[in-house]
């Protein structure tokens, strides 16, 4: 079992929701998050001038049994793609179990 | 006395309209400003209507038109006090309203003053000093300045001329917004340690955007009712005058803004129409279109200007509150000398007369009171109450209770 963390632009997590619908991957958590970076934003409030490096992007976190891994890693980072610096990262680490709450039982099963 | 039903309704109808100017200057307020200080800014502003009230019932409006007095300070006494004639109500008292309309109408621009005040000191006064200041001023500063122009002054007397308020309201307003903000000191956070300007983001524009808005509909009020009765020539005019010089003081600002900063900054919009209502409301009565537009738009690129050059200064005015009411206010006033049906060498004397003599006094008797405030209670809130907010602390209050918060 497998989990993949991934942070990806809010404005492409409709397409890869799709696609990872698409490859059979339908169960996943996600929240919003507020990160630091080098892509820095220049706005202008009342005549003064200033940037921010807070970047808003959208974290998922999947967990899927083995033989998903690649084909859901895939799918994001067709999806997530736009070509530009601050397209996100996919981080992928070992689950050592998995159970499911209402019947007790634990195991590949309780995953997709 | 033939029109004096028609015109009573009038002057109700502005008075009401001047009422609802207090909910603009709340909403623009507290939505130029930061979310922990809502609850504080909006107090601010509850009081200063009610309170003002009272107060311009105890004592303002006899302070305001004593009657025949020396020209420079009167008082016909405590209260109100309705003329009669045969147990009813003496309705030769004017033309154009009641007794009762009157005092109404005048209580309404007393308290707009004060609330211009209240944006500028915004996020770091201390509650009790302020309301102690509103007390003050409201009650004694506002209607002796005022007695000078409207209560048949000396100022009354020179042909000074300052129709519905740019500077017995406004300015009047402004120079206090102005000492405020010097004695206080900025925000933390508005300027770096090496004195460079930095951005606070009010916290709701929409709400900001509507504040306007409603300040706009109020002035149909404040200058429509000015004139005193419904002259059907009067009003409609002064309606003309005032929309005119709303919307070209608003292009103009947003214009120079974009000028200058490449950007299209709302706030800099909404100020700007704010700025050619001030700016028209000394003369909206002597106008022409072709005059509103230009004061109007004159007043737009005054706020652009002078919201650069306050920040150049140093001093710390999260609403623009001393471009628009101070600086416009002292433009419009210039313009009834340079525009319009009295413009000439001679009144735009009268006009810098009046402008002096208003800076005098107000510079003057805000710094006693704000300074005296400084010594004794205190006028800043603890550096622990600014940054968590003066909702938390002031108030023990949230405005938002159930919305996500932000660290500022």
């Amino acid at each position: 079992m497998k989990k993949i963390e991934t942070i990806i632009r809010k404005s492409k997590f409709k397409a890869v929701k799709e696609a990872l619908h698409e490859v059979g991957v339908n169960f996943f958590s996600y929240w919003d998050v507020t990160g630091l970076g080098n892509e820095k934003t220049g706005k202008v409030y009342r005549g003064v001038s200033y940037s921010t490096s807070d970047i808003q992007r959208r974290y998922l976190s999947i967990v899927v049994n083995d033989n998903f891994e690649e084909v859901a890693i895939q799918a994001i980072i067709k999806s997530a793609s736009t070509g530009d610096v601050g397209d996100g990262k996919i981080f992928v680490s070992d689950v050592n179990e998995s159970y499911r709450i209402r019947t007790g039982e634990k195991g590949n099963d309780t995953i997709n | 006395m033939n029109n004096l039903v028609e015109n009573n309704i009038w002057m109700m109808i502005c008075t009401a309209l001047v009422f609802f100017m207090h909910l603009g200057f709340a909403f623009l307020e507290s939505g130029l400003t930061r979310q922990k200080n809502t609850i504080n800014i909006l107090f601010k502003n509850i009081f200063i209507i009610t309170v003002g009230l009272l107060l311009y019932c105890l004592v303002g409006f006899n302070l305001m038109y004593p009657g025949d007095f020396n020209g420079f300070l009167g008082f016909a006494g405590f209260g109100l006090d309705a003329p009669l004639v045969d147990g009813a109500l003496d309705l030769a008292y004017s033309d154009g309203y009641t007794y009762w309309t009157d005092f109404l109408f005048q209580g309404m621009f007393a308290a707009t003053a004060a609330t211009i005040v209240s944006g500028a000191v915004a996020e770091r006064i201390k509650l009790g000093s302020f309301m102690i200041f509103v007390v003050i001023y409201v009650a004694l500063i506002y209607p002796i300045a005022g007695s000078w122009k409207w209560g048949g002054g000396f100022l009354d007397e020179l042909g000074f001329y300052d129709f519905a308020g740019s500077t017995l309201v406004h300015s009047v307003g402004g120079w206090a917004a102005l000492v405020g903000v010097a004695l206080l000191g900025a925000r933390k956070g508005k300027f770096d340690k090496d004195g460079k300007t930095l951005v606070i983001l009010g916290h709701n524009i929409p709400l900001a955007t509507a504040g306007v808005l409603i300040l706009w509909l109020g002035w149909f009020g404040f200058n429509g009712g000015s004139v005193l009765s419904a002259d059907p020539e009067l009003t409609s005019l002064t309606l003309v005058t005032t929309c005119l010089a709303a919307s070209a003081g608003g292009v103009a600002s947003f214009l120079v803004s974009n000028a200058l900063y490449k950007n299209f900054d709302l706030t800099m919009f909404l100020n700007g129409i704010l700025g050619g209502l001030v700016g028209i409301t000394a003369g909206a009565d002597l106008m022409s279109p072709t005059d509103a537009i230009l004061i109007g738009a004159i007043a737009g690129v005054v706020i652009v200007l002078s919201v650069a050059f306050i920040d150049r200064l140093r001093l710390d005015d999260p609403v623009g509150a001393i471009a628009v009411h101070l600086m416009c206010g002292i433009w419009g006033t210039l313009a009834v000398g340079i525009f319009g049906s009295l413009a000439g060498g001679e009144q735009f004397i009268a006009q810098l007369i009046g402008v002096g003599s208003y800076a005098a006094i107000c510079i003057v008797s805000s710094f006693i009171i704000f300074y005296t405030l400084k010594k004794t209670c205190g006028l800043r809130v603890s550096e622990k109450e600014e940054l968590e907010g003066l909702d938390l602390h002031e108030h023990e209050m949230n405005a938002y209770a159930d919305f996500r918060k932000n660290e500022h």
